[in-house]
């Protein structure tokens, strides 16, 4: 339809754009993962396996990226019981006022992280208004100290940024179902629980995955929430990256850890995307 | 005398099928009592009532809007009638929600589950109803051998085509042995091959299970083709329910008359037993007043040598002539401007003018249709 040399030229920006602001930040990050710092504090150039052999020998990293996996499990897990219910309610049972309540659940995702990250902060802390309420009604008597820097207000904040994410792909796929099907299914003597279970539920598992990688892969690589929130405990292995490219000045491990995290979302991805498409194509 | 009894016999059983004695004798199996349905000021149905008799094929017809998609989702439990009620044998059906109604139906696209094989579709109902796995692999086995779909068990649906998934459709309904089968407009997405022979297949498939088919469309020629029984509906209100012949040889109103086959409607005005439309004029049994009749193209005949005394008789000229194979339409102009269309055998071979007859008997009364739209 176009000619050779016009579809060579739109093709040229994009990949000059991947490959200087994708490619060759990922290269550089590849080569800085076996090099390593001298005690003057400069990059040596040198080809090892050190940062590697590093991150296997000190539990701490080990340990870390254990406790990011949970936190970021729990958050997946919260944001497909709040957004599912959510979505099949606004696909299914709402006929009016839909729109409306659809910008409601995506406004969030219009305000700033921090801004939302704050936001529990002072709801959290022990000034913030959950620890006054409950003082105020004489439930507690001494603020609760789980709720803000743990894991407890990480997995919170988390739970609130990226339930918008787990909720779109999800309404997106209950949206496709021929409502035909829900009939044909009552039609045949199913329930509306046996209907669910059998119909909607498996068709809309598609954008249950997507959602879940959503949720999982931004949620792992989160270093803010921990940072405001999270205290000591509620550290994650991306505030380890930040401080190593940071305050401790070691980019070549900081490069070996977000090395192994990209590795362990691309495998992710990959089987995710393998998952749906099976499921899809069965 | 004795000829007279055995000619009077033979007439009888002419007129009343066995199918239509034993309907009359026996219990309905549905009745609709005054069904009405409006969605916001739009009245959908006014008072539908009507009966389904057993083991009957009866089919809705009517054009799009015409409220017969309306009233089967009623009958499937779909949508709730505003008023009227919904009878099965002794039992009420419109306070039962559709899993609970002794119906299936056939849906216009099919509506086959797509994350399951054709067996696994098929097997839907069984296995809500906890069925035993023995019975229920036989039944499956039965019923797409039934439809000719045995080896396609393990297909998914979007692997066959629509002509299979419409078997399958029937396959899923049918297996659950409804008591009363629903068919929404489902041969409408096939091509008009594969449609006429879909419309024998399910026609003797009815006749083989013995279950009512209350069957939807907007095709006349289908509903003549298939139907025991034939329920015209037009803006949401009954206009007649016959069987196909009688609706067509007697149509109760003109829109039934143009809507059923081709017709000529002659509007006359009777004085003392006689009717008169222009210059042609034939005996009625109708009051004095003005009349409509309806006269099928196929009723007026090139007129025959030797002049008969029961044939309304008359001149015409040949305007127009569409050549359908064995039979051709004529557009003929009576001398007075009269404009009557003529189906005769494609033999005949007629030109120019023509001298053309009719039996007073054919000429049929009908009524007024009410213009409601």
């Amino acid at each position: 339809m176009f000619s050779r040399a016009y579809r060579t030229a739109i093709t040229i920006p994009p990949l000059f754009w991947v490959v200087l602001f994708l490619l060759t930040p990922y290269a550089l990050m590849f080569c800085y993962s076996f090099w390593s710092v001298s005690s003057a504090l400069s990059i040596v150039h040198q080809w090892n396996l050190g940062n590697y052999r590093e991150l296997l020998e000190k539990s701490v990293y080990r340990a870390t990226l254990l406790r990011s996996m949970g936190i970021a499990a729990r958050v997946t897990i919260l944001a497909l019981l709040l957004g599912y219910p959510l979505a099949y309610y606004l696909s299914f049972r709402r006929t009016t006022r839909k729109d409306l309540l659809y910008q409601l659940v995506i406004i969030p995702l219009w305000v700033s992280y921090l801004v939302r990250a704050y936001a529990w902060k002072t709801i959290l802390g022990s000034e913030g208004v959950l620890n006054t309420l409950f003082e105020y009604l004489h439930i507690t008597h001494h603020p609760l100290a789980f709720l803000l820097y743990s894991p407890f207000a990480v997995v919170l904040t988390l739970t609130h940024i990226y339930t918008p994410f787990t909720f779109l792909p999800i309404y997106a796929s209950l949206e496709h179902i021929p409502r035909t099907l829900v009939e044909a299914s009552q039609d045949l003597g199913a329930s509306p629980a046996q209907t669910f279970w059998r119909v909607v539920f498996p068709l809309s598992v598609p954008g249950v995955l997507a959602g879940a990688t959503f949720a999982f892969v931004l949620s792992l690589g989160d270093f803010l929430a921990p940072l405001l929130l999270g205290g000591p405990s509620g550290i994650m292995i991306s505030n380890i990256v930040v401080s190593l490219f940071g305050a401790a000045y070691n980019w070549p491990l900081g490069a070996a850890i977000s090395l192994c995290m990209l590795i362990l979302v691309v495998g992710l991805l990959f089987v995710a995307e393998r998952l749906e498409r099976r499921w899809s194509l069965s | 005398m004795d000829r007279r009894v055995t000619y009077s016999v033979t007439t009888i059983a002419e007129i009343v099928d066995p199918a239509e004695q034993a309907r009359s004798a026996a219990p309905p199996l549905l009745s609709i009592r005054n069904v009405a349905k409006r969605f916001a000021a739009h009245i959908v149905l006014s008072a539908i009532s009507f009966e389904v008799a057993e083991a009957e094929f009866l089919t809705i017809l009517g054009e799009s809007g015409s409220g017969k998609t309306t009233l089967l989702r009623i009958i499937a439990g779909f949508e709730q009638p505003d008023s009227g009620e919904l009878w099965m044998s002794s039992q009420r059906l419109d306070n039962l929600p559709p899993y609970r109604r002794p119906v299936n139906t056939v849906f216009q696209h099919y509506a086959l589950f797509p994350h399951l094989t054709v067996e696994q579709n098929v097997a839907y109902g069984l296995r809500i109803r906890n069925t035993p796995s023995s019975e229920l692999a036989t039944r499956v086995e039965q019923a797409l051998a039934m439809v000719k779909m045995s080896t396609f068990g393990k297909a998914k649906p979007a692997k066959i085509s629509g002509g299979q998934q419409q078997r399958v459709a029937l396959a899923r309904a049918l297996i659950n042995r409804p008591r009363l089968l629903l068919l929404d407009e489902p041969l409408s997405a096939l091509d008009a091959n594969l449609r006429r022979q879909m419309q024998v297949e399910l026609k003797a498939l009815q006749r083989e299970v013995g279950i009512s088919f209350l069957f939807v469309t907007h095709d006349q020629e289908e509903a003549m083709v298939m139907s025991d029984r034939i329920a015209l509906l037009r803006n949401g209100a009954l206009e007649q329910i016959a069987s196909p012949r009688e609706i067509y040889n007697r149509p109760a109103t003109a829109y039934t008359a143009q809507f059923i086959g081709h017709t000529n409607l002659l509007r006359a005005r009777v004085k003392g037993g006689i009717a008169c439309c222009q210059s042609l004029s034939w005996p009625t049994q109708a009051a004095d007043g003005p009349a409509l009749y309806s006269l099928r193209p196929e009723n007026i005949r090139v007129a025959a040598e030797e002049c008969t005394r029961d044939k309304v008789r008359f001149r015409a000229r040949v305007r127009n002539q569409a050549f359908h194979g064995a039979t051709t339409l004529l557009q003929v102009d009576c001398s007075d401007g009269l404009a009557l269309s003529v189906l005769m055998a494609s033999s005949t071979g007629v030109e120019g003018n023509l001298e053309l007859e009719f039996a007073p008997a054919d000429a049929v009364p009908v009524r007024e249709s009410l213009e409601t739209a």
